[in-house]
């Protein structure tokens, strides 16, 4: 078996797993660490998209 | 002649020789240090933590924390054996290639029981060409990494510097 991801699905999957982590260890209440985990998973796909775009644009 | 205070001639306390004053005024020794807390206290959780992801967590009663980090921490170390990456041995060579290849045998061997379990099943993927399979390397080694975080919260638990 082997999972074939793009580059674009294997980000996604580790902004999801690293998040969940940094929620999880962060933070005091049960709310905090929702909001700090959708902040971190969300700061993760604004660099994805915003390296592509970089990338994209700098390749010419 | 090591003399220690001075009184006056009505017996009155004048004062005290320089020995003796900085005696009083330094702290004693380890006195602004912390404490450390007793072994047993942190042992049992980070030692299950590290065998199994999450697990220091549930042992500490924290069961939704724990599952969410066993989810997180397997699932990542999963996706990374699909993805067919590569497991870091020790390795001698120049410095480059020995704090690559031990830096992330740490980072292998610190995911616990997956770790152990894949290479007890036989899982030996040599390095492959192409970009999955090198974010697959990525994952194991993050997902070891990951752990490293779980079980200093753990420790912050158990220690009770933290909830």
């Amino acid at each position: 078996m082997y999972w074939n991801l793009s580059h674009f699905e294997a980000s996604f999957v580790f902004a999801l797993f690293t998040s969940i982590v940094f929620g999880v260890v962060s933070r005091k209440t049960d709310q905090e660490r929702l909001y700090y985990g959708l902040y971190v998973f969300g700061c993760f796909l604004a660099a994805t998209f915003g390296l592509a775009w970089l990338m994209y644009l700098g390749h010419g | 002649m090591d003399r220690r205070c001075w009184h006056g001639t009505d017996g009155k306390l004048l004062g005290y020789n320089r020995k003796v004053m900085a005696q009083a005024k330094a702290p004693a020794a380890g006195a602004d240090r912390e404490a450390r807390p007793p072994v047993q206290a942190w042992l049992g959780p980070v030692a299950l933590g590290w065998l199994v992801p999450g697990a220091g967590h549930i042992y500490l009663k924290r069961w939704n924390r724990g599952a969410l980090l066993l989810v997180a921490i397997v699932g990542m170390f999963v996706f990374g054996l699909l993805m067919r990456g590569k497991m870091f041995e020790p390795t001698d060579g120049d410095l480059f290639t020995m704090a690559l290849n031990y830096g992330g045998f740490i980072g292998n061997l610190a995911s616990g029981a997956p770790y152990f379990l894949a290479t007890w099943l036989g899982y030996s993927q040599p390095e492959l060409p192409g970009a999955v399979a090198d974010y697959g390397t990525k994952f194991l080694v993050c997902a070891g990494l990951l752990n490293v975080l779980a079980l200093i919260d753990a420790y912050e638990i158990a220690v009770g510097k933290k909830d």
